[in-house]
């Protein structure tokens, strides 16, 4: 099932948590809502399941407007970060319960509602606890009880909200795997919620970014990473170092010398460039680099992060070095990023 | 972490989440519990106010000045003044014994505490009659050294005393079962004595759940009607109370006298009510874990 | 100050830092034991100083029978009233917003603050035949004061807070993601009342039904006043034992105090049981 946000906004009180939001969900893809506190991606989740109502804008389900529709109609699986697990009910009777609430006609017979929730039970890896309740299940367990509660109902779209923000980090990375696994089994069209950037590059079909109300980049993992569109983006994903330059002749310059980069295309004036630490080569001699005096060096891991002074303004970079890399030694570290961005300063 | 503006404006589920009653079920349910607490709890205190000043000012004030008005509230004042003091210092002992120490039959010691709560008040004024009434085992000694409990002022203290009693215990021993022992254990190590490590560290700490057990047993000690109905003989002027005052006035069929001291009494509730509200809301967290009366 | 044994053994108490124990516990027992003990123990051995014959005749006496059926019955009707009307305030309290919500929230609490001669003398004019509510009551034939109903209307205004204030802490911790998910499972309203938050909520109603029940049984200022006080039809058992002390009918006084108390206890203790059984299945 496709789902497509138009132009929807959404305001609380005064508070706009969502500006103009716009998005194409494919049918049976894997796509996460990525951004920090506040982005409003919990509120997109929330829209899209029916839980609020966009200020503006509608939301289709294929080619229904689901804003016709109440929860209850909308058939939307969502699993909490806190599992809402019925704290009363069985293991069973928590899977079973969507097809038990069903009105008269379409409600299937008891024995095949414990069929169903068998079957989902297995295929979450959780069978055997059909008769345990919730307070006796561990973390990971109950986050499986919950997908597979969501699944029971054969929902139109899968939506997830920071389903392993509240589990260790072991179990998270397993059940990242699992998820994976599941969502190819049974292709549903699922969107879910992080603020973990690793998890939603390693999982997701597509990954929207999301700051402040606003969808940065949509695009995969290799997309966003490579070729993110907007400073938000560059920053957030991956490890990046950004300089102010200045724009010129199509070169770039810091304290009125170039460094030797293309600017890209962008217009004269003021810009950010952008870089990832890991992604530059040093240079022995400097006309047409970045030079800077180092001002900390760390061992980190299997690398050196070396933070070098540029040109005295007080601006820090982080560069990475191999371990042993003889330059890392010196007190002056000349450097070209072997990849970069350069963004314009938009005013403000 | 979800996003923090979802539940920036959170005072009821309403405002915060899509799911609630259809707005017809949310009226009605409305409807329903306006209606209910109108008729039994607005309409009889506003009755109250109204019956008491149905004869006017000048009636009002003249019944209040009634020499066995004036003893009546005199003898309630004395009445409280004695039960709630003693009992605030037997609920701290008893909550400091019960919270801060572990031993066998504390159990016991509890349900003890919570006996006068779950017998009638009646019954609870039976016990001081057989216990110093004329037929009992005291009686006669009594009436031999002249000392009378019963139908006078020290019996009416007795039975208030027994009445009141769980109020200021139950608010604290909670509480202080909650705050555990480190900060008195803090303070001994660093050299208090037990005076001091209560004064100084305890005290503070326990003040609101103290005030609020306090206001409980003073509203009771005031307002009870039973167990000092039993005890008390009834005498103009000597042994009323202010409630059986108010059921003198009523059975002689002075309606606006009665409800003119009754108003008073309902006066007191609403204060103890006001008082309450505020202690909640300011120090609410600290007396929620006692609540539930 | 505390010797701590040498061996270890049976310990009375854990040794502790603190001091204190001694002279708090014995102020407590001596208290206790002057306040609570030896009154209540007057009053059991004043009931053991009965013969059985005795005890049983005032026992089976129809005026001491029908006035614990009228006591115990109207304490369980206007509990069960509670329950209902008790459960919908606290829901109408904590999850709607209107103007005034914390003054009748506030309020609830009035039966507990107001002397109950207050409340028997108020809602007796209330209810009489020429009352505020007495009057459209009488249009629909209704007769309130002076009969058993107007026993069960005063115990209803006394047990009010009960119900409420053991209900509203459950139902403000209940889970708003909870019922979101009820709703995308595809519960409507109803079903996610009943099946998902109703079973969380029965302990504590059932906590709020026996202290409402148990506060309605022993009741007296708020009830003589509208009862009617008629032996047999609306007379309830409080009110016979003071009538036995006024006749200075003492052991029959203390007979009936003492079945009265048995009857509450082997209640209290049958709610305790359904109390315990429903934390287990629902808690």
């Amino acid at each position: 099932m496709e789902v497509r946000v138009a132009n929807v906004r959404k305001e609380f009180d005064t508070f706009a948590a969502l500006h103009d939001v716009s998005l194409d969900i494919r049918s049976g893809e894997l796509i996460a809502l990525l951004g920090p506190s506040g982005s409003g991606k919990t509120t997109l989740l929330r829209l899209i399941a029916g839980l609020e109502q966009p200020t503006v804008g509608k939301i289709f389900f294929g080619e229904d407007d689901a804003s016709e529709r109440t929860i209850r109609e909308r058939n939307v699986g969502f699993v909490f970060q806190h599992y809402a697990l019925f704290r009363h009910m069985t293991v069973a009777d928590n899977v079973g319960f969507g097809l038990k609430v069903r009105p008269g006609a379409t409600r299937p017979p008891a024995s095949e509602i414990r069929r169903r929730a068998s079957e989902l039970l297995d295929l979450v890896q959780l069978s055997g606890l059909e008769k345990r309740y919730p307070a006796q299940l561990s973390g990971g367990q109950r986050q499986r009880v919950a997908l597979a509660r969501a699944m029971a109902i054969e929902p139109k779209v899968l939506l997830l909200d920071e389903p392993f923000g509240a589990l260790d980090a072991q179990v998270r990375r397993e059940l990242r795997r699992w998820l994976r696994e599941i969502h190819d089994a049974t292709g549903h069209t699922t969107v879910f919620v992080t603020h973990d950037q690793e998890e939603a590059l390693e999982l997701a079909d597509r990954v929207v970014v999301m700051s402040q109300g606003k969808i940065e980049q949509v695009g995969t993992a290799d997309e966003v990473y490579d070729t993110p569109n907007s400073p938000f983006v560059y920053g957030f994903i991956g490890e990046s170092s950004s300089l102010p330059v200045k724009v010129e002749d199509d070169q770039l310059w810091i304290a009125d010398r170039s460094i030797g980069l293309s600017a890209q295309g962008a217009p004269s004036g003021k810009a950010t460039l952008f870089f990832r630490p890991h992604d530059v080569e040093l240079l022995d001699g400097c006309s047409g680099c970045i030079a800077g005096t180092v001002a900390a060096s760390r061992r980190v891991a299997g690398t050196r992060r070396v933070e070098l002074e540029i040109g005295g303004h007080r601006q820090r970079v982080e560069i990475e070095l191999p371990v042993d890399h003889p330059a890392a030694q010196k007190s002056r570290l000349a450097f070209r990023p072997r990849r970069w961005k350069v963004f314009p300063d938009t005013a403000g | 972490m979800a996003d923090p503006v979802l539940f920036a404006a959170d005072n009821a589920h309403e405002s915060a989440s899509g799911v609630t009653e259809a707005r017809p079920a949310r009226y009605a349910l409305m409807a329903v519990a306006f209606v209910f607490l109108g008729i039994f709890l607005v309409l009889p205190l506003v009755l109250v106010f109204i019956q008491a000043s149905s004869k006017g000012l000048d009636f009002f004030l003249s019944t209040l000045a009634e020499p066995d008005t004036v003893s009546a509230i005199r003898l309630t004042l004395l009445v409280a003044v004695i039960a709630v003091p003693l009992n605030l210092v037997f609920g701290v002992c008893m909550a400091w014994a019960i919270a801060k120490f572990e031993f066998k039959g504390k159990a016991f010691l509890t349900t003890l505490v919570d006996l006068p709560f779950s017998v009638s008040p009646v019954i609870s004024g039976l016990v001081y009659v057989l216990l110093f009434g004329a037929q009992s085992l005291l009686g006669p000694w009594l009436k031999a050294h002249g000392i009378t409990i019963l139908f006078a002022v020290p019996g009416i203290v007795l039975a208030t005393v027994f009445v009141t009693f769980p109020f200021v215990a139950r608010e604290l021993i909670p509480l202080m079962q909650e705050q555990g022992t480190k900060d008195e254990e803090a303070a001994i190590s660093l050299g208090a004595n037990g005076w001091q490590t209560f004064w100084y560290v305890t005290l503070p700490n326990i003040k609101w759940g103290l005030l609020y057990g306090v206001l409980l047993c003073n509203a009771r000690a005031m307002g009870e009607f039973g167990a000092v109905s039993v005890v008390s003989g009834h005498i103009r002027g000597q042994t009323n109370t202010m409630p059986l005052h108010v059921e003198i006035l009523y059975n002689d069929y002075n309606a606006a006298g009665a409800f003119a001291v009754a108003s008073l009494l309902a006066g007191l509730a609403l204060v103890t009510l006001a008082l309450k509200t505020v202690l909640e809301m300011r120090y609410g967290a600290e007396i929620a874990a006692t609540r539930g009366h | 100050m505390t010797t701590v044994p040498a061996q270890a053994g049976w310990r009375f108490r854990k040794p502790s830092v603190i001091p204190g124990f001694g002279l708090t516990l014995g102020l407590s027992l001596a208290y206790l034991t002057l306040i609570i003990l030896i009154p209540l123990s007057g009053l059991a051995w004043r009931s053991a100083a009965l013969g059985w014959a005795d005890f049983w005749a005032i026992a089976t006496d129809p005026r001491t029978v029908n006035s614990l059926k009228i006591s115990f019955g109207t304490a369980l009707i206007a509990a069960i009233v509670n329950v209902i009307f008790g459960t919908i305030v606290a829901w109408v309290l904590v999850r709607y917003q209107f103007p005034g919500r914390r003054i009748i929230d506030a309020m609830v609490d009035l039966p507990f603050a107001l002397p109950t001669a207050v409340a028997g003398i108020a809602l007796t004019t209330l209810y009489a035949p020429n009352g505020w509510l007495g009057v459209p009551l009488s249009w629909l034939g209704i007769k309130v004061a002076y009969t058993p109903l107007g026993i069960i209307v005063a115990l209803v205004f006394i047990g009010l807070p009960f119900v409420v204030r053991t209900v509203q802490p459950i139902m403000e911790e209940i889970d708003q993601e909870v019922e979101e998910a009820a709703a995308t499972l595809g519960a409507s309203r109803f079903q996610t009342i009943t099946r998902v938050l109703a079973p969380g909520l029965t302990p504590a109603i059932l906590t709020g039904f026996a202290l409402a029940f148990a506060r309605g049984v022993g009741e007296y200022g708020s009830v003589i006043f509208i009862a009617g006080n008629l032996p047999n039809v609306s007379e309830i058992t409080p009110l016979l034992i003071i009538i036995r002390l006024e006749e200075f009918n003492y052991p029959a006084a203390t007979a009936i105090a003492a079945i009265m108390l048995l009857i509450s206890f082997a209640m209290l203790l049958v709610v305790n049981l359904l109390q315990t059984w429903s934390r287990k299945r629902y808690g």
